[in-house]
This record gives structure tokens, C-alpha cells and sequence, in this order.
């Protein structure tokens, strides 16, 4: 449904903020390829994402087949291996989470979800855009340097990173550190737009606490990200120093194949400081909007309002500035001083009380909501089922006594990927069922979808449960074979086969993901402009799929907040965020709940 | 990690006391219709360009608090060896101070509408800033013609780490100097760019703030700390 007339003189007048001017672009390239609007870049950020992100996918798949099956593929020696290991993890963290949840969902959502007809500096979110495919071009290109990319984990830590004998450690580093930068260069003009569109670009009507709480998510994550990125920057570039001019800031006197080298008095621990003042607030960079998302699909898939809207509010808020000062919860094996294990190990506790609110929150959410199982829905409750789950083993590791016989061993590998792969992806396919109709106005095909979910659920356990297990028995983790030890039983080989077998298999069903997204652009049924009866504005505007401007010649006005949903009283089950106030709610001032 | 720590704490509490009075008694369940609404619903009153500027000077704060940070926490390291600052240093916190106050004085002049105040104003803080750009490049090459390039010691290598991205920042800044003083050489009139002024304005105070924090931290640097006492232990690790 489209926006309400406001001719009754009761109503508001239509926005009083002044009008940006948007450029007018004429030809396809202006309009789809250099395009300076918001929703293309956001198109454009989420296929560049997942299209680095398959392969990161691949790399997964290679990474167990070698451990499912040592000594059987020929083209995966240790180094490769480590290689998969490394490229897969920042790919993944880095250049699809980060990339598809502010870059995409942010740019996609923000203006139409507040009401307004764009980012307010459309010309950087284009370059912003333009730098990140750069820098993912210059990671591809690592694959093709001699010496390959580089294989010294994802947290590349000094002094192995650069020394010989590490895979890459010509070149593969160098370009994975310059990509690095631009990404944040490039993250910085977006995020600078995410935030000053929150704060300025708001309609009328449309106060901080009437966003939905997906806005909030994002806008929460991009502020944690403006501030933690400069520290992985300024390591990624004092790294680049040591690498190329042979500065010491991170690389101790030591001797490298018989040979002393150059390099004095630099501290490796200061790398991981610096690296993990980014690498923690970077989980809840990939998190916050997670949870966001989820609020708002749990919400309109139960037609029931968020339960403890300003909660999980402060809960964003709260996580987001305890996320500062967990980071040297992942360094309790570089050694330090038992007071400030103590001091990190109880701030990681802590944040886990914003968190579980918020868990409470979404499954009082649900408690006697009218729940459509549609496919959003099922992604979003699968989420909370693997969120939990990765946040209570989060809980065990944040001890300093436990995280220390366990940190080598795989049970970290499952702790995280739990928590914080599988839960932010199954929000991201949510978040594209969901969305899909608004940016092509078809339906992506629902039985394609379920099959796709139950395959992805069942199979993400089927990984990651047993490897939790395979962390207790004491299988370290980066090793390339595992063999002749005495404590590793054979079954633990042949749970290694299972969970390769159901990885293969998770990571086959994507290509049926793939292939609805495809096929339902050109076959899905087409949606309507608001095919699950949600309140939030994005719904609201007048072409599906929005044009240019969004919402057509008057920014809409907005009178409630987003989660009027089965208002007792009212017509529909639910009330869009335009319209204005009526007898049909009962009254003016009625509470909805 | 103190002195970052103390920046984000900063950063922290600005955003969560602005949100907090955005947020707090607000019943957002309630219907209210645009108008009745409380203190602090609506956006800034200001530009957004500005908001802009600010958030980005949030951002490079934390940039440069990471960098002291960094300074600092490598200085505990058993090979730290002092800087000897070049005198040209002094020069050049010269040339940006006067700069600096050229800004101000184009800021006053486009506040009272006076043209060709902006005009001489934007070009003495063009040529300042030039100058004190030149004569970083002027101090680099001294002391890599002394013999003390990057990988001389450590307190080198943060001088030009530190003396470069200060510089770069400050390209950024004369890149929209360029844009505004093309705009004045084409005759422009003071309201079309009295904002661009207000905002240069606004980021050359910041870089001269900044670079006068990086020039004391340099000068004030101690010979060399004791190498590894219990306090450090989180830097130096367990086995030094």
C-alpha cells in the first residue's frame, strides 16, 4: 500500500526537511553501473560479497576434503592448505560479512527504512563502492602472485607472517595488507554515509526510536566499525613497513634459517593488540546486524511487536561499547599479567547478559505470536537456536583456565563458526528471502527455499556439533594432517570423514540457493508492494521495486513506530508506519499493547 | 592501550549520551503525530556535510590514538633509542600554526560577507600549508641523509609513520582547499563557499591539534624506560 494523502489539516504536513537533489542518471551505465544510488550500490556490494564469498566457499570445501581425506588429493600440499585456511577466513569475515551487512543490506535498507530518497553523500558511497571491489580484485590477485597468497592464518601474526618459509610471504602478504586498506578506506566513506544518513536523513516523524531495530543494528555496527578499523589499518600498514623497508615494529631480533636477520626489538604482542582491538569489535560488527535483522523478520513473520523494543536498544548499545574492551580475551595464550586475564575474562562474561536479553527478547517474541513458518522465519529461528549454542561455548572459552588447553583445539574452530558463520549467514539468507521481493518484486521460490533452509540448518550441525567434541579429544586446529598421536582415537578420523561429507553436501545445497535467485528473477511470482504485511517503510513505497527518490514526489510522514503489529482493535493485523492516527486504532494516543 | 582506550571512552560516551536523551521516557508504542514530538527527536540543526566532518574526525582520532598507542607500547622495547628531533621540526609547527590562523581569518572574513578577505585569507593558508608539507619532505630527507631512514630504529620508523599519514591527511584537506579557492578564483560569492571554509576551517584546527600532540609526544619522550617491568608484563610477555 502506498502512502496516505495528508490533506486533513489534523494530519501533518509533508516533510519540511529540504529536499536533496539527487542526480539524474541517463544511460544504463550512469544507471546501473556507475550508479550513485543507494540501492544499486547496495545490490552491487551484496554480488560482489557473495561472489567472494563462493569462493571462500570453495576454499572451505577444499580445506575438508584434506582433512576428511589426507593423503588422497594430490593438489593440496601443507602450504596450500594453510593458504585455504587463511584466504577463507578473511574472505569470509572480512569481505563478505562485514561487506554484505553494512555495504549491502546498509545501503539497500538505511534510506528506504527511514524515509529517505538517499544516502546524503551519494558521489562517496559510489567510490566506497568502487574501492572495495578494488581491493577484493587485489586479494583475488594473491591467488596468481609467485609464492601464492599468503598462508599465515587470518590474524596474520608477526613474525611468521613475513618470514620465510611462510606461504606468500613475498607477495601473497603484501597485497592481502594493501587490500586490507582500501577495504577500510573504502568502508570508511561508506560508513561515514551510514551514519550521517541515520542521524540527518530521518522523515518527518521518524525519531531515533521509531527505527526499526534492523537500522539500528546496522547503524550501531558501522559506528563500532568507523572506530575499530583504524586499529587493523594501522597494523596492516606498520606490517607493510616491516615487510618492505625492514622497520621493527613487530618483528623481534631472531634468526631465520641460520641467518640473523636485520630486524630488532619489535613486539609480535603488540600485532596482536592492535590486530584483536579490531578482530573483537569486528564480531559484533557481523553480529549487531544480525540481531537486527533478526528483531525485525521475528517480528513480522510472528505479527507481534518486538517484545522490550527500548531494551534491545540499550542491548545494541551496551554490547557495542562493552565490544571495546573484551579483545584480549583472544590473546590469553600470549602470556600476560593473571590481573588482566581476570579484567577480561569478567568484561566477556558481562557482555553475554546484553546478549542473552536479547535472546530472552526474541523468543518472548514468539511466545504466542501468530507464527507464519515462511522461509525468513525458519532462518531466523535456526539463528537462535546456533546463536545460543556458539554463545554458550563463547561462555566456556571466555574463562582464562578453559581457553587455555582448549584454544589450539578444534573446539574453537566450531565455537566461532557457530556464533559467528553459520548464525550471521542464516540471517543473511533471512534477510534475502525477505528483501528479495522489494529489490525485484518477485518471490523467491518457496519450496526451493525450505529445502535450501533444512539442508543448511541440519547440515551446519551435522558440522560443527562434532567438532566441538573433536576439541575436547584434543585435535589441534591449522593442522594439515593429524596422524600417529596417541590420544586421537580412530574415531575421531572417521567423524572427520562425516563432517567432511556433510560440509560438501552443505556447501552443494548453496548452488540451489543460487540457482532460486536466479530463476526467480525472471519465474518467481511476483509480490506485490508489500508481500508480508510489514509495517516498516521500505514496504511502503509506491513501485516495487522502489525507483529513483524512493518514495515518489512527497517524503511520507511517519506515525508510529515500527511493530504495530495485531493491534487489538484495528482493521489489519497490521499498521504501516505512515499512517496517520484514526478512530480505527482507537483514538489518538491508544497504546497498542 | 591507555591512551586509545581514553579516546573511544570519549568517542563511547559522547554517542551513548546524545542516544541516551534521544531515548530515554520515550514511549515508542504510543502514537504521537510529528509535531508533538520531545526535545532531541529531530536531526542536528546542522549541515550535513558537517556531521560528516565530525564522525570523520572521530575516526581519525582513533586512528591517531592508536598510533600513540602503538608509539608507546613499542617504547617499552629493550632497543628503543630516542629521537633526535630535527630543528626544522619547529619550522614547520610554524608554517601549519600560521596556516592555521590564516583559516580563522578566512572563517571571520566569510562570516561578515567579505570576499576579498576569503580570497587572501584561503591563499596564505594554501601557502602555509605548502610550506609546512615541504618541509616535512625537507626533514625526511635530512635524516635519511644522516643515515636514519625507517629502519634505522624504532623511534624513526614511527616518526615517518607518524609524519605520513599527519601528511596525507593534510593532502586530503588541501584537496578540498583546491576545489573552494577554484571556486573564489571563479568568482564566486561568499555564501557558495562559506560552508567549504567553515569546514576546512574546522580541519585544519584538527590536523594543527593533532600534529602538536604528535610534535610533544616527540620531543617529550623519555631516553629509554626500564625494559620490562611486572606493569608491561601484557607487552613484553612472559619470557623477556
Amino acid at each position: 500500500m502506498s502512502y496516505v494523502a495528508h490533506d486533513e489539516t489534523d494530519f501533518a504536513r509533508p516533510a519540511e526537511i529540504e529536499e536533496m537533489e539527487l542526480y539524474h542518471p541517463k544511460t544504463f551505465i550512469g544507471k546501473y553501473i556507475w550508479s550513485q544510488d543507494a540501492k544499486v550500490i547496495g545490490v552491487q556490494y551484496s554480488i560482489t560479497a557473495i561472489a567472494v564469498g563462493l569462493v571462500a566457499l570453495v576454499l572451505s570445501g577444499l580445506m575438508r576434503l584434506q582433512l576428511g581425506f589426507p593423503h588422497t588429493f594430490s593438489f593440496i600440499n601443507p602450504s596450500n592448505y594453510l593458504q585455504f585456511v587463511t584466504m577463507h577466513g578473511m574472505i569470509m569475515v572480512v569481505y563478505l560479512l562485514t561487506a554484505l551487512f553494512l555495504g549491502g543490506f546498509g545501503n539497500y535498507l538505511i534510506p528506504l527504512m527511514i524515509g529517505a530518497r538517499d544516502m546524503v553523500f551519494p558521489y562517496v558511497n559510489m567510490i566506497s563502492y568502487w574501492i572495495y571491489l578494488f581491493a577484493v580484485l587485489l586479494l583475488m590477485a594473491s591467488f596468481f602472485v609467485p609464492g601464492g597468497s599468503t598462508g599465515a592464518g587470518w590474524t596474520m601474526y608477526p613474525p611468521q607472517a613475513i618470514l620465510d618459509g611462510t606461504p606468500g610471504a613475498q607477495w601473497g602478504i603484501i597485497l592481502m595488507l594493501v587490500s586490507l586498506a582500501f577495504f577500510i578506506i573504502g568502508f570508511t566513506m561508506g560508513g561515514l554515509n551510514y551514519v550521517v544518513t541515520v542521524l540527518q536523513a530521518r522523515t518527518r516523524g521518524m525519531t531515533m526510536m521509531r527505527l526499526p531495530l534492523t537500522i539500528w543494528g546496522i547503524f550501531m555496527a558501522t559506528v563500532l566499525a568507523l572506530l575499530a578499523f583504524p586499529a587493523l589499518f594501522v597494523s596492516c600498514i606498520m606490517m607493510t613497513l616491516d615487510q618492505a623497508l625492514g622497520t621493527s615494529f613487530f618483528l623481534p631480533a631472531l634468526v631465520s634459517k641460520g641467518q640473523l636477520l636485520d630486524h630488532n626489538g619489535g613486539s609480535p604482542v603488540l600485532f596482536q593488540h592492535l590486530f584483536w582491538f579490531f578482530g573483537h569489535p569486528e564480531v559484533y560488527i557481523v553480529a549487531l546486524p544480525a540481531f537486527g535483522i533478526v528483531s525485525d523478520l521475528i517480528s513480522v513473520h510472528a505479527r507481534k511487536n518486538i517484545f522490550g523494543y527500548r531494551m534491545m536498544v540499550w542491548a545494541i548499545l551496551i554490547i557495542g561499547g562493552l565490544s571495546f574492551v573484551v579483545w584480549a580475551h583472544h590473546m590469553y595464550v600470549s602470556g600476560m599479567n593473571p590481573y588482566f586475564g581476570f579484567f577480561f575474562a569478567t568484561t566477556t562474561l558481562i557482555i553475554a547478559v546484553p546478549t542473552a536479553l536479547k535472546v530472552y527478547n526474541w523468543v518472548l517474541t514468539l511466545w504466542r505470536g501468530d507464527i507464519h513458518f515462511t522461509v525468513p522465519m525458519l532462518f531466523a529461528i535456526g539463528f537462535i537456536f546456533t546463536f545460543v549454542n556458539g554463545g554458550l561455548t563463547g561462555l566456556f572459552l571466555g574463562n582464562v583456565p578453559i581457553d587455555i588447553p582448549l584454544s589450539k583445539t578444534m573446539f574453537v574452530v566450531a565455537h566461532f563458526h557457530m556464533v559467528m558463520a553459520v548464525s550471521p549467514v542464516l540471517v543473511v539468507f533471512g534477510a534475502i528471502y525477505h528483501w528479495y521481493p522489494k529489490v525485484t518484486g518477485r518471490m523467491l521460490n518457496d519450496s526451493m527455499g525450505k529445502f535450501h533452509f533444512w539442508v543448511t540448518f541440519i547440515g551446519s550441525y551435522a558440522i560443527y556439533y562434532p567438532m566441538h567434541y573433536l576439541g575436547f579429544l584434543g585435535v589441534p586446529r591449522r593442522y594439515y594432517a593429524v596422524e600417529n598421536i596417541d590420544f586421537i582415537p580412530q574415531s575421531a578420523h572417521s567423524l572427520n570423514v562425516a563432517i567432511t561429507v556433510a560440509a560438501l553436501i552443505v556447501g552443494a545445497v548453496q548452488v540451489v540457493f543460487l540457482y532460486n535467485l536466479v530463476w526467480s528473477y525472471f519465474k518467481g511470482k511476483p509480490s506485490g508492494d508489500n508481500p508480508w504485511q510489514a509495517t516498516t517503510m521500505e514496504w511502503q513505497t509506491a513501485h516495487t521495486p522502489p525507483t529513483h527518490g524512493n518514495f515518489g514526489k512527497e517524503l511520507p510522514v511517519v506515525y508510529r513506530w515500527a511493530y504495530d503489529y495485531s493491534v487489538p482493535g484495528a482493521q489489519t493485523d497490521f499498521i504501516p508506519q505512515n499512517q496517520p492516527p484514526s478512530k480505527s486504532t482507537g483514538g489518538n494516543e491508544a497504546k497498542s499493547q | 592501550m591507555t591512551t586509545v582506550l581514553l579516546v573511544l571512552v570519549t568517542i563511547m560516551a559522547t554517542v551513548v549520551w546524545w542516544l541516551f536523551r534521544q531515548t530515554i521516557n520515550v514511549k515508542p508504542w504510543v502514537e504521537r503525530r510529528p509535531g508533538s514530538e520531545l526535545q532531541g527527536d529531530v536531526a542536528f540543526s546542522l549541515p550535513s556535510v558537517k556531521v560528516g566532518l565530525w564522525v570523520f574526525l572521530a575516526v581519525a582520532t582513533s586512528l591517531f590514538a592508536l598510533l600513540i598507542s602503538a608509539y608507546y607500547m613499542r617504547m617499552a622495547g629493550a632497543d628503543w633509542t630516542t629521537l633526535a628531533v630535527p630543528q626544522g621540526l619547529w619550522l614547520n609547527t610554524g608554517a601549519l600554526i600560521l596556516s592555521s590562523v590564516a583559516m580563522q581569518w578566512t572563517r571571520v572574513s566569510a562570516r561578515r560577507g567579505q570576499i576579498n578577505g576569503v580570497r587572501s585569507g584561503l591563499i596564505a593558508a594554501g601557502v602555509f600549508t605548502f610550506c609546512f608539507l615541504a618541509g616535512q619532505l625537507w626533514v625526511w630527507q635530512q635524516l635519511s641523509a644522516s643515515g636514519y631512514f625507517a629502519a634505522a630504529n624504532p623511534a624513526n620508523a614511527f616518526f615517518y609513520l607518524l609524519t605520513a599519514l599527519h601528511g596525507l591527511h593534510i593532502l586530503g584537506g588541501l584537496w578540498v582547499w583546491v576545489r573552494t579557492t577554484a571556486k573564489v578564483a571563479r568568482g564566486a560569492e561568499v555564501g557558495a563557499v562559506r560552508l567549504s571554509v567553515e569546514l576546512c576551517t574546522t580541519y585544519w584546527h584538527y590536523l594543527l591539534l593533532v600534529w602538536l600532540v604528535l610534535f610533544t609526544l616527540l620531543l617529550t619522550t623519555p631516553p629509554r624506560q626500564n625494559s620490562c617491568s611486572p606493569d608491561n608484563f601484557a607487552v613484553c610477555g612472559p619470557t623477556r
